[in-house]
């Protein structure tokens, strides 16, 4: 058995590791992992990874969890472009400072928004209080800020002149409020040109492929009883 | 000017930069960045780092945040022993994979437990529940699970990963005897000299003095943002 990726394209990281595999011809298995029929707690997935967490990779025996620990495995392993996670000393240094800072800043913000948005009302029909989005839209736009002034600053992309690992976890972590109907472009024009070209550096079609369940899930049917309280301490993590 | 770290050793993500850059015996300059006297706060620090954090690594122009790219940073420059941040695929891979899970999973908790036992009553002066004390401390342990058998946590050597876990807190070891003597282990392989020194200003945090009221204004409310 070759390599098997064990991914749900519904979540950010997934949605990272997704490209990276597919623009870098990487010949993988896809395992889909269903989230929100809670496919990752069947006893299959357990064995790949005990966290029940997507991503998931399994190479031989070899199992690996958490998207930046599996994106860099693949960058070595299948000898990506330089590019992707530069052997230079600084330019590499700028891209994991960037996977290091967004674990705890945009990643909860961007997944707080989109649930916050569009999971709660639409597909929990749960009701969620205005102030409590109303902080956590403050809070996403605090951090895009951040991801403007500190990191992409006046550079084509966040770590330098080139796309990286950096952009791919950035811009997938980007699409999720998008997806929800927040239109955090439409007032920043600096992110919106990034966004552009990060797209024409992936390919429109690989692009558009992985983000094909992220933009379906406005049109999710609302959940039932069962699946509703399946996902309540899930959906308490997000509110 | 040569390579430059701006610490607070209060702080734990400093001490595993300290400890590796000492251990590794990484010359350099330490600027102490006070952060119970609130010089993250001002002017002259926010021209090193406008996000007003530590750690930071300064090297000629180029300057760096976050503790895992300054460790990376500081592995890779200064060419340090293969075991903290193997060459071999695998093995690098389970560090990178602690490294990523640790922000929000331990990193958090011993965040929390830090703050809810020690900080927020001595230093600022609030009172925490014991129910949401106990309530992180169990966290904590389902986050610890992560060392099964292992002499550390991603092999039989020490590495980045064991570095970057809290290993302070006397309190948070009674009981755990797995995780007690993991915690030697690491004293043992870092030295316990070097350690000690690291963790002196931890140690001594429940003494300290409580924040004038105009930093505690100041603080209170990013401390209570960083621990939600």
């Amino acid at each position: 058995m070759g390599l098997e990726l064990y991914l749900d394209l519904l979540s950010q990281p997934c949605r990272a590791v997704y490209i990276f595999a597919k623009k870098n011809r990487i010949p993988f298995e896809l395992r889909t992992v269903d989230l929100l029929k809670g496919q990752n707690h069947s006893d299959d997935f357990v064995q790949v990874n005990p966290l029940r967490k997507v991503p998931a990779l399994k190479d031989g025996d070899f199992t690996l969890a958490e998207s930046v620990a599996i994106l860099l495995y693949l960058a070595r392993k299948y000898e990506a472009p330089d590019h992707w996670y530069p052997q230079d000393l600084q330019a590499r240094a700028r891209v994991d400072e960037y996977l290091s800072w967004q674990h705890t800043a945009l990643r909860m913000s961007c997944t707080r928004a989109m649930w916050q948005k569009m999971m709660f009302p639409v597909f929990l029909g749960q009701r969620v209080p205005p102030e409590t989005l109303a902080n956590t839209l403050a809070e996403l736009d605090r951090c895009l800020q951040l991801l403007e002034d500190k990191f992409l600053k006046d550079q084509d992309f966040l770590a330098g002149p080139h796309i990286s690992v950096a952009d791919l976890v950035a811009i997938t972590e980007l699409m999720h409020p998008v997806s929800a109907g927040c239109d955090i472009f439409k007032s920043r024009p600096k992110l919106a040109a990034w966004r552009q070209r990060v797209e024409a550096a992936v390919g429109e079609d690989l692009f558009r492929e992985a983000h094909a369940v992220l933009m379906k899930a406005k049109d999710l049917p609302p959940a039932d009883t069962a699946v509703k309280e399946r996902l309540k301490p899930l959906a308490q993590l997000f509110l | 000017m040569g390579l430059e770290l701006y610490l607070d050793l209060l702080s734990q993500p400093c001490r595993a930069v300290y400890i590796f850059a000492k251990k590794n015996r990484i010359p350099f300059e330490l600027r102490t960045v006070d952060l119970r006297e609130g010089q993250h706060l001002s002017d002259a620090f926010a021209q090193v780092n406008p996000l007003q954090k530590v750690p930071v690594l300064k090297d000629g122009d180029f300057v760096l945040t976050e503790s895992v790219a300054i460790l990376l940073y500081l592995a890779r420059k200064y060419k340090v022993p293969d075991h903290w941040y193997p060459q071999d695929p695998q093995a690098c891979a389970r560090v990178d994979e602690y490294l990523a899970w640790q922000h929000t999973a331990l990193r958090r908790n011993c965040l929390r437990a830090l703050w809810h036992k020690v900080m927020l009553p001595v230093f600022l002066g609030e009172l925490v529940s014991p129910e949401t004390l106990a309530a992180t401390l169990a966290e904590l342990d389902m986050a610890l699970q992560f060392l099964q058998d292992k002499a550390f946590l991603t092999g039989p050597h020490i590495s980045l990963a064991d570095l970057v876990s809290c290993l302070h807190h006397a309190p948070v070891f009674k009981g755990r005897p797995k995780l007690a003597a993991w915690r030697q282990r690491v004293e043992a392989a870092v030295g316990e000299a070097l350690f000690q020194e690291a963790h002196e200003v931890i140690l001594k945090a429940k003494d300290s003095q409580p924040a004038d009221p105009t930093l505690k204004q100041k603080m209170l409310p990013k401390v209570l943002a960083m621990i939600q």
